[in-house]
């Protein structure tokens, strides 16, 4: 009886753990060897050891550090938009007295919607034609340009699609998390600060803005883990051209992968991917102080 | 102070309803050009009412190019990979927060590495496997990887609604002397239902809208799943867009429809770990 108690929550671990131990531990063991080789994927062929020719490989290879700075690029023109405008709206819909749930569940759509379906309908709406949605708008409506921009054919307007489209799709979700974080602060803050003269922006610097500064850190974290993974705007929109001006570091490493064939580079640009996005993540939460 | 405190409200809506425009007009243009015949995808001035709506998009959507194929493919990938997580996250979970065990603490731990682990930085090591273990191009190499990505935020979800879950009835239960099992079968998981259903909607989402692993190692046309299938309507020179948008609007349907009915488990998931830390 008791050592069978004492196998109990091993034997109830096992399916899951053998699921992540196979799919998510072994992997990160294996990339090592194969990061290691110059790597085949016919089963048959050598694979023979190359040290860490790999790794020294990277930095020399200016397609990544491009794909690097473009991710870093839109990481913080990304993230810096979702904060900000998610938490604007969340103080909005937070201080509405009627629609609150009908608004919320509308900034919330994109956030539900695949990242496929709206990678295709921004490609679509910044059509280079003057009957593209965006350019209709900017040229016949706004009168903002000329002639119809061929967003696509270069890298900084194509950076302007795809940086839209990751702030677009990602302002509901933090404005979800920040409305929740809304409710924990409490009533008598708003009161006391009220009573002593404070208008509507003193009370968001002083007692909104600290109430939540814990959630704002959190949620930043967890754009920026999101936005250094963006793969799919890529691969939908522009496929990292033209010449590969738009890549991203994601979509580099699948592309060597996948594309080049070369997996033992790809796994040696994962690790220090993954080293780095991990790295970062941990230091924003040190900066600020939380553990 | 009556008379400021509307015009105060009517600010904030405006306000509001400008950025929904900016949230929701995409949508109903995709809507639009779904209804919309080829030749005038592209017509100027563009329309968002169609002049001539056809539903001929939608038709050639289901009955050609095998689309109601990948649903049926996405469909029981996805019914069998929540089911999955479902049944082994709670059994973690519950092993996690109920029992005290040399090791507890290493998965623990791992749960939540594995969870602010970049998904994609594997995806190489990951394909060499399924390789070796022959599921590529088949369902059960989706399934897998489904399961395994989807995991880790289940148990961290459910773990800690459990440990919330006052002990006395497993106790009672324990006196009167019930295994383990049936503890976990006749109480924890009847209990769990809110927990389980937030579970079940976050997978289901990162399922269904899973594209990456699928476009990698599905290679046979009919096992594709829906992302995989409407990214491949986009041509390599034109594009049928109408075609491209009543598939995803089709493919959008289960989502809408438990998003608009459980919108309460959808955002309890997506605000779990975030507020509370």
């Amino acid at each position: 009886m008791k050592s069978r108690d004492r196998l109990f929550p091993y034997l109830f671990l096992l399916p899951g753990l053998i699921i992540l131990i196979v799919w998510l531990i072994y992997p990160i063991l294996s990339a090592l060897n194969i990061s290691l080789r110059n790597w085949s994927i016919m089963p048959d062929a050598p694979k023979p050891w190359v040290g860490l020719q790999n790794y020294t490989r990277i930095f020399s290879d200016e397609l990544f550090w491009l794909s690097l700075k473009n991710t870093v690029f839109y990481a913080l023109v990304t993230v810096i938009g979702q904060l900000i405008l998610g938490l604007v709206t969340a103080l909005l819909i937070d201080n509405l007295t009627h629609g609150k749930v009908l608004f919320r569940m509308l900034y919330y759509l994109p956030v539900v919607t695949s990242w496929v379906v709206v990678s295709l309908l921004f490609k679509f709406l910044f059509n280079s034609s003057g009957s593209g949605l965006v350019n209709f708008i900017l040229c016949d409506i706004l009168h903002l340009i000329s002639e119809p921009v061929a967003w696509l054919t270069e890298a900084k307007t194509a950076f302007v699609v795809i940086n839209s489209l990751g702030i677009w799709k990602g302002i509901g979700f933090s404005m979800i998390i920040f409305l929740a974080a809304l409710q924990s602060i409490s009533l008598d803050l708003y009161e006391a600060a009220a009573i002593d003269g404070a208008g509507v922006i003193k009370k968001i610097q002083y007692v909104t803005l600290p109430g939540i500064f814990p959630t704002i850190i959190t949620v930043s974290v967890m754009l920026l883990i999101g936005a250094f993974q963006t793969y799919v705007p890529v691969a939908m929109i522009t496929k990292g051209g033209p010449l590969h001006r738009t890549e991203m570091v994601v979509s580099y490493i699948y592309g060597t992968a996948f594309q080049n064939l070369d997996f033992g580079y790809s796994a040696a640009l994962s690790y220090c991917f993954a080293l780095l996005v991990f790295g970062l993540s941990r230091l924003q939460l040190r900066i600020f102080g939380r553990k | 102070m009556k008379r400021k405190k509307i015009l105060h409200q009517s600010i904030l809506t405006i306000l509001l309803i400008i950025g929904a425009i900016v949230m929701v007009f995409p949508f109903l243009y995709m809507i639009s050009t779904a209804l919309k015949g080829p030749v005038f995808v592209f017509e100027f001035p563009p329309r968002l009412i169609p002049s001539n709506p056809t539903l001929q998009n939608f038709i050639t959507a289901i009955t050609k190019n095998n689309f109601g194929l990948y649903f049926w493919n996405s469909t029981y990938i996805s019914i069998l990979s929540v089911s999955g997580i479902l049944l082994f996250g709670s059994m973690m979970a519950y092993a996690l927060a109920r029992f005290r065990f040399p090791g507890r603490n290493l998965v623990y731990a791992l749960i939540l590495f594995f969870m602010t682990m970049p998904a994609m930085s594997l995806i190489v090591p990951q394909f060499v496997l399924a390789n070796r273990l022959n599921v590529t191009d088949s369902a059960l190499g989706l399934i897998f990887m489904d399961m395994a990505q989807n995991l880790p935020f289940a148990v961290f979800l459910l773990e800690g609604f459990i440990r919330e879950v006052p002990i006395e009835l497993e106790e009672a239960a324990k006196i009167d002397g019930a295994s383990p099992a049936t503890i976990f079968i006749q109480i924890v998981m009847p209990v769990c239902k809110p927990a389980l259903a937030t579970s079940a909607i976050i997978a289901f989402l990162g399922v269904w809208d899973e594209y990456v692993w699928s476009s990698t190692i599905i290679n046979t046309p009919e096992k594709r799943t829906i992302p995989v299938a409407i990214a491949s309507f986009q041509g390599v020179h034109t594009t049928n867009w109408g075609l491209v948008f009543a598939a995803s609007l089709i493919a959008v349907i289960p989502v809408l429809i438990l998003f608009v009915s459980l919108q309460k488990y959808f955002i309890k998931g997506m605000t779990a770990g975030a507020v509370k830390g």
